[in-house]
């Protein structure tokens, strides 16, 4: 059993361990819907929903029935499952709640179903024999850090809209700079708490 | 025997379970119930069941819309004024709307979704947009790709259009009945019919099926639809612009005026690839006979060495610029592949004339 308290978890996801900027998961959705902020915000929640209801539901599912029965090697095929249902619901719930956000998000609102942040999440809930309020505290924690970090590269991305970046670097190629240098910042936390 | 089946039904039991959140969220939250919309302040009241799109309800109901892309939000002619109930505007329709219309309430019918109690205006004229039945009279292959259809109306027996107008021919797919513009190719005063010429698109969901009708098929079609005005003014010389099945609606502007003006100036100019693109090339030349005033120019960017082709070369806009002079009043219809409407307005407006006496309708 892992003994660090669930709120360091929490805390842990957001700033030592982002799941983002330390670990590299969820990176497209990531360079692909940081243009605008709100676009940023929206995503950043959902990805907070899904994380926390999936990385949840999925700890149940796994020490309950897969383990309790020996059949663990179905984790992947569940846990996929249970996040493609989870993001159908979120789905929804933006299209009847708010249209423009629905749009602009585009095929990045299903393609949650496939941001490896998100089966991250679930994976490294199981390889760091978290319990269930910890795991409760981590996916909160790895939704909000993946939250985080696309808001600030989406505030970053406004100040340099108008900023005279050289040829090669326009685009894509700047934010990868930036995510990096973003990553390095996140390591000055690093001493204030640390998770397996 | 129970490490199979242990594993498949914990699978299918957690995919029930989830399939039935899902059914029961979409219950709840895609429901929007009966809702009520108006049409141009009481003319005309429908009530539909929420959820879909306005384009679809209004068709569901026999109010034909314009609608050229089949509600793909990517031609804008299906727009409408919501003046109440059409949520905020969408990222969707925003390239395809003005300033003004957006700040007007204008929406583009395909991508606003019936919510709630709606209050909308639209053209007089889309209320009497007919639906109607008719039989493939005649088909003939006019190039390798481009086919001609005569389609002879049975319910209603005539149909009322202006030169340049179009009609939307229902097309089945997959997906049940689906909606493609073509251009009427017969002359206004030919009633009884509507002819089409069509270019076979690879995977079109449209030509494929015009391409693949006989004589003697019945084919629905709607309409008519289409802004463009002709000016009937005797003194404005008429110049007409077109390359490949883009000569589908010239052909009829060109019968239609000179059957009524036959003194009336009018140009005519057909860009083609070489030979074995073009078409009707017959036809022009008698029309030139009988008609002095008639001018057809075919110009081939590519001729094949075989077509001894004497007459011009290049693309279309150098014709334009070589026959047409400058400062003469002039209306000027144009249609093909956008490269060549882009080339052909800049061309007219070195010669004088000013975007609203030019027409366009563009296709790729």
């Amino acid at each position: 059993m892992n003994p660090t308290p669930a709120l360091i978890i929490m805390v842990a996801a957001v700033f030592t361990n982002n799941i983002l900027l330390a670990n590299f998961l969820g990176m497209c959705s990531f360079l692909a819907c940081s243009r605008q902020i709100d676009t940023a915000v929206g995503l950043g929640a959902a990805v907070v929903f899904v994380s926390t209801a999936t990385v949840v539901l999925n700890h149940v599912i796994y020490y309950q029935v897969l383990v309790r029965w020996d059949i663990e090697y179905l984790q992947y095929i569940v846990f996929i499952a249970v996040i493609a249902a989870f993001v159908q619901l979120v789905e929804m719930f933006i299209e009847r709640f708010s249209p423009v956000l629905y749009f602009s998000l585009g095929i990045f609102l299903p393609l949650i179903t496939v941001n490896c942040a998100i089966l991250g999440s679930s994976l490294f809930m199981v390889i760091r024999e978290y319990s269930f309020a910890q795991a409760a505290g981590f996916g909160v924690g790895a939704g909000l850090g993946w939250a985080l970090a696309i808001i600030l590269m989406a505030g970053l991305r406004k100040k340099m809209l108008y900023s005279n970046v050289p040829r090669p670097f326009q685009g894509v190629p700047l934010v990868m700079i930036i995510t990096g240098v973003m990553a390095m910042a996140f390591m000055g936390f690093t001493g204030m708490v640390s998770i397996q | 025997m129970n490490e199979f089946l242990l594993p498949v039904g914990v699978l299918s039991v957690l995919f029930i379970g989830l399939a039935a959140m899902l059914i029961v969220a979409e219950r709840v939250l895609i429901n929007y119930g009966i809702c009520a919309i108006d049409i141009n302040e009481g003319e005309e009241d429908i009530e539909v069941e929420g959820g879909d799109t306005l384009l679809s309800v209004l068709y569901d109901h026999e109010i034909y819309i314009p609608s050229a892309c089949g509600g793909k939000g990517t031609c804008g002619e299906c727009k409408v004024t919501v003046d109440s109930g059409g949520g905020p505007v969408l990222p969707t329709e925003t390239p395809l709307l003005t300033r003004r219309e957006r700040r007007s309430g204008v929406r583009l019918g395909c991508q606003v979704k019936v919510r709630e109690d709606m209050e909308v205006r639209m053209p007089e004229e889309y209320l009497h947009v007919e639906e109607f039945a008719s039989t493939v009279d005649e088909v003939e292959m006019l190039t390798e790709d481009i086919r001609f259809i005569r389609m002879m109306l049975d319910e209603p027996e005539e149909i009322n259009f202006r030169p340049g107008q179009y009609v939307q021919v229902q097309a089945p797919s997959s997906e049940g009945p689906v909606y493609r513009a073509y251009s009427i190719s017969n002359a206004d005063y030919e009633k009884d019919r509507v002819e089409l010429i069509v270019k076979l698109i690879p995977g079109g969901i449209g030509s494929t099926y015009l391409h693949n009708v006989e004589p003697g098929d019945p084919v629905t079609f709607i309409g008519p639809f289409g802004d463009f005005y002709l000016d009937e003014s005797p003194d404005t010389e008429l110049v007409c612009v077109g390359g490949g099945c883009g000569m589908a609606p010239i052909r009829c502007i060109v019968h239609s005026v000179l059957k009524r003006q036959p003194e009336r100036k009018v140009w005519m100019f057909f860009g083609a690839r070489s030979l074995a693109d073009t078409f009707y090339m017959k036809q022009w030349e008698e029309l030139e006979e009988e008609y002095p005033n008639f001018n057809a120019i075919v110009a081939l960017s590519d001729p094949d060495p075989d077509d001894n082709w004497e007459g011009e070369t290049g693309f279309i806009h150098l014709s334009v610029d070589k026959y047409l002079d400058e400062n003469t009043s002039r209306q000027a219809f144009l249609c093909g592949p956008p490269p060549m409407i882009e080339a052909t307005t800049e061309v007219l407006q070195e010669k004088g004339l000013r975007p609203d006496q030019w027409y366009y309708d563009e296709f790729n």
